[in-house]
């Protein structure tokens, strides 16, 4: 399958945007990843039925956006790959929830059609957020915040080690896969008895190469600890940043924004 | 397999966060504790491998499909349980980041499904009484089919408890559990044959590499029994809860399928053991789906209710929908516009 | 100085499976000596390097590194001593950036950061790799990753430098550059290599290995002259010596 080996290409993409600069890439790492977990908690506690009440949660999104300098395109890019499950689970909804329960305009929607787009915009709002997080921190700089936020250390040393021998293994992965392709007759595919020799001598070079990088280790004094570097510091418009964001996103909780927002509309028309 | 945050209450996400960042800490804290050499760079190209291993995709025989390979077993087996799952959480994380398997909140949840049940259940409980000191291929392949099964089996169950009591997804439990449990199964099988073919490799080719694990499993040795209890009563829980969260609120239900299995009982006219067994296994994976629909109508009207309420009439909160968006744009576009001045 | 000589003594060592791979290995390197050790592929030029830091252990024989036996106990003393460049640069790059890459070594000796900061700053100049301070290791070239990996040994300052085929795979520039850093540092080289045209630019000495046994040690220039012995090995003369009346000397630096 293509689309997973072009998943390398795309960390790459991330890594490129992270390392541009912007307003939103100078906030502290902590702040950002603070508020992105808060809106993904709050998110997930809508009402089943919800759909106008995200709305402004919307604005966190667009912003950082802006904010981050990073292209619409690069995020809807992103979430493409994920959408076919989340509509596969979601379609569920519409097709066991047939009562109706809200007319608009004379059509009546199915409380699963509500539900249904809920799910969707649950999907785009919190991917989203998570996509523009890492397109203007960097994975580095993100897990130098987990550390500092008490995230087990040999957890962080992993995310960080792993991270760095992505690609080169999905590299190797790449050139077996094409040997193969090549001596097979154009087949994709490997036959499965095949695989299992295959994987192993793929696994027995990782692990050949995993002793000889600790072997670097210790050849330059290694005792246990991988040094973890942050240089970031906390300022008063990261407080602001956090602070205003969680007002914003327990308002929108709270009170239903484009309910009242609709109501008084129509008030003043009227 | 990945759990998705849109389908994902805060309480079951949340509380399957807390539940995976308690065990990541105590295996970072077990690994810390380990005198010799640092797992750390082993772990990492590991981790790595897995994400490589599923770029090679093998034709699934007889059903003109292709799988990869999971990793979590194959893991376990390298590393020993504490470090192949912190792993495979590192594995887990970087998906969740970067290619928006699952998502943030679900990332406890996949740490879980993918990551607890093939190293902490599977490999101790399954794999490593079965293949004895691995000597023998074929106890090894059938320790892993099994094993691979079981960890798929837990895992299939476990998305389907946490979509259920989520409600946000309104899939009927009995029915999505039909719909996963035998695909992850058959998953589960091919999964184990090629880790047992991939370990036979490794224990030929270079046999000191297995022995890694075998060092870090000595400091597990020495508390088996309690082990092994915490973990069974783990399951336990995990299945008694989804059933009886069910039982509990419709005995009607039950009521109705207990007299249909008395009436079978009295229809076949043979009181035979096996017979009941079957009968009452029936009545149970009929009465399911009746259940979580009659469930969902309730919760349903309750919810709709709610939320017909919370709208005021549809027109004003669509109306403002529209506006709080458009107003979320243009604020976008103003910041844009305005960073660019500044450039 | 004599506390920096590297002995070698009736070295033996098998391979997990039970291969021979080194039979009786006998040298003696002194201080400020640039030494090549040459032979076919598996002739165990990389298992004799391994020994010189400790990371392979000898099934008898012993291997000294100045006044230190190379024991698992004084394992941290000679990796101060010996500083080892791998075959894959890849292995040695493991750090989210090369700053953190070529400071991990002087960190680990326990020097305070401003210290630090000063060896990196040193190393990365001395290889020319200055501009790549903040670059992750994935997105370096072949040749940065190289030089970059020869930096994050120079940063510990090491009295000894192991190189395992320091030039495989690198340009022209790239290889002439390394050439260069080789000649220009002070102290011990010992460098396993197939460019033996590497080997007559900056070794005096050279050691054949063959299947395992030291088969010649000493002056390179007799060496590469003696075609039956590099026959023997498996090898030929540099390059730039075949087919050359003037023996190599004209492009000799």
């Amino acid at each position: 399958m293509t689309a997973r080996s072009e998943r390398i290409r795309t960390v790459d993409e991330f890594d490129l945007l992270a390392a541009a600069d912007s307003p939103l890439h100078a906030i502290d790492p902590r702040a950002k990843l603070l508020t992105v977990l808060l809106a993904v908690a709050v998110i997930a506690s809508y009402p089943r039925h919800t759909v106008a009440g995200m709305a402004p949660l919307f604005l966190l999104p667009a912003a950082w956006l802006a904010l981050g300098r990073v292209p619409l395109g690069f995020v809807l890019r992103r979430l493409l790959p994920a959408l076919p499950f989340v509509l596969l689970m979601a379609i569920f909804n519409p097709l066991i929830d047939r009562a109706p329960l809200v007319e608009a305009g004379g059509i009546a929607l199915s409380g699963g059609w509500i539900s249904f787009a809920s799910i969707l915009l649950r999907f785009l709002l919190g991917m989203s957020l998570a996509i523009l997080l890492v397109a203007c921190t960097g994975f580095n700089t993100l897990c130098s915040a987990l550390l500092r936020l008490h995230a087990p250390r040999v957890f962080v040393v992993q995310l960080l080690l792993l991270y760095r021998y992505i690609f080169l293994l999905a590299d190797e992965a790449r050139r077996v896969r094409l040997a193969y392709a090549l001596r097979s007759g154009g087949e994709r595919a490997v036959a499965l008895p095949v695989a299992g020799s295959m994987l192993g001598q793929l696994l027995l070079r990782v692990m050949g190469r995993g002793q000889r990088i600790h072997q670097a280790m210790l050849g330059r004094g290694f005792t246990g600890d991988l040094p973890v570097r942050h240089t970031f510091r906390w300022h008063r418009r990261d407080t602001l940043f956090l602070l205003g964001w969680a007002v914003w996103i327990i308002l929108a909780r709270a009170v239903n924004i484009p309910d009242q927002l609709g109501l008084f509309v129509i008030k003043a028309l009227a | 397999m990945h759990m998705a945050d849109a389908l994902l209450s805060p309480a079951v996400g949340g509380g399957m966060w807390v539940a995976a960042a308690a065990l990541s800490a105590r295996a970072s804290v077990k690994l810390r504790s380990q005198p010799s050499e640092s797992l750390a760079p082993m772990m990492a190209v590991l981790g790595a491998f897995v994400f490589a291993a599923q770029m090679i995709n093998f034709s699934i025989p007889g059903t003109g499909s292709s799988g990869h390979l999971g990793g979590g077993l194959l893991l376990a087996i390298l590393l020993g349980p504490h470090a192949a799952f912190l792993a495979l959480a590192s594995v887990l994380t970087i998906q969740a980041l970067f290619f928006a398997d699952g998502g943030l909140l679900a990332l406890g949840c996949n740490m879980i499904n993918l990551g607890v049940f093939p190293c902490y259940i599977a490999y101790p409980l399954i794999y490593r009484p079965l293949a004895g000191d691995g000597s023998s291929p074929s106890r090894r392949l059938a320790a892993c089919i099994i094993a691979s099964m079981a960890g798929m089996a837990m895992g299939a169950f476990a998305v389907v408890a946490e979509t259920g009591l989520s409600g946000i997804s309104e899939l009927p439990v009995g029915a999505f559990i039909l719909l996963m449990v035998p695909i992850h199964l058959t998953i589960g099988l091919i999964e184990g044959g090629v880790t047992a073919t991939v370990i036979g490799f490794i224990s030929r080719a270079q046999p000191e590499l297995l022995t890694v694990a075998n060092r870090m499993d000595r400091t597990r040795q020495s508390r088996p029994v309690r082990r092994v209890a915490v973990c069974l009563l783990g399951v336990a829980l995990l299945t008694g809860g989804l059933l009886s969260s069910f039982a509990s609120e419709n005995p009607d239900g039950l009521e109705w399928s207990i007299e249909k299995m008395t009436g079978k009982k009295e229809i076949d006219g043979i009181g035979h053991p096996i017979h009941t067994a079957l009968a009452s296994l029936q009545s149970k994976t009929s009465f399911m789906p009746d259940y979580d629909f009659r469930k969902d109508d309730a919760a349903d009207k309750d919810d709709a209710r709610e939320s017909a309420a919370k709208t005021g009439t549809s027109l004003a909160g669509v109306l403002g929908a529209c506006m709080t968006l458009l107003l979320a744009g243009g604020v976008g576009l103003f910041l844009r516009l305005r960073s660019r001045k500044h450039l | 100085m004599s506390h920096h000589i590297v002995e070698v003594d009736g070295l033996n060592y098998r391979y997990p499976d039970g291969t021979p791979a080194l039979h009786e290995i006998r040298f003696t390197i002194r201080h400020g000596e640039a030494v090549a050790i040459i032979g076919a592929n598996g002739a165990g030029k990389s298992t004799l390097l391994r020994h010189l830091t400790g990371i392979l252990v000898p099934a008898s024989g012993n291997v000294r590194v100045g006044d230190c036996p190379v024991l698992p106990s004084t394992l941290r003393q000679v990796r101060r001593t010996v500083g080892m460049v791998f075959q894959d640069a890849d292995d040695q790059l493991f750090m989210p950036t090369v700053y953190e890459d070529v400071a991990f070594g002087p960190a680990n000796q326990g020097l305070p950061p401003p210290d630090v900061e000063k060896r990196v700053a040193d190393a990365l100049a001395t290889v020319g790799c200055s501009h790549l301070r903040d670059r992750p290791p994935y997105r370096l070239s072949g040749g940065e990753k190289r030089a970059v990996a020869i930096a994050t040994v120079l940063a510990m300052i090491p009295d000894i430098l192991v190189m395992d085929e320091p030039t495989a795979g690198l340009d022209a520039r790239a290889r002439r550059h390394c050439i260069g850093l080789l000649k220009a540092f002070a102290h011990t080289r010992i460098v396993a290599t197939h460019d033996l045209d590497l080997a007559l630019d900056v070794c005096e000495r050279v050691i054949i290995l063959h299947e395992g046994r030291v088969e010649a040690d000493g002056a390179a220039q007799a060496i590469f002259r003696d075609t039956a012995l590099l026959e023997r090995c498996h090898l030929e003369p540099p390059l730039r010596m075949q087919g050359c009346p003037c023996g190599g000397k004209l492009g000799a630096a």
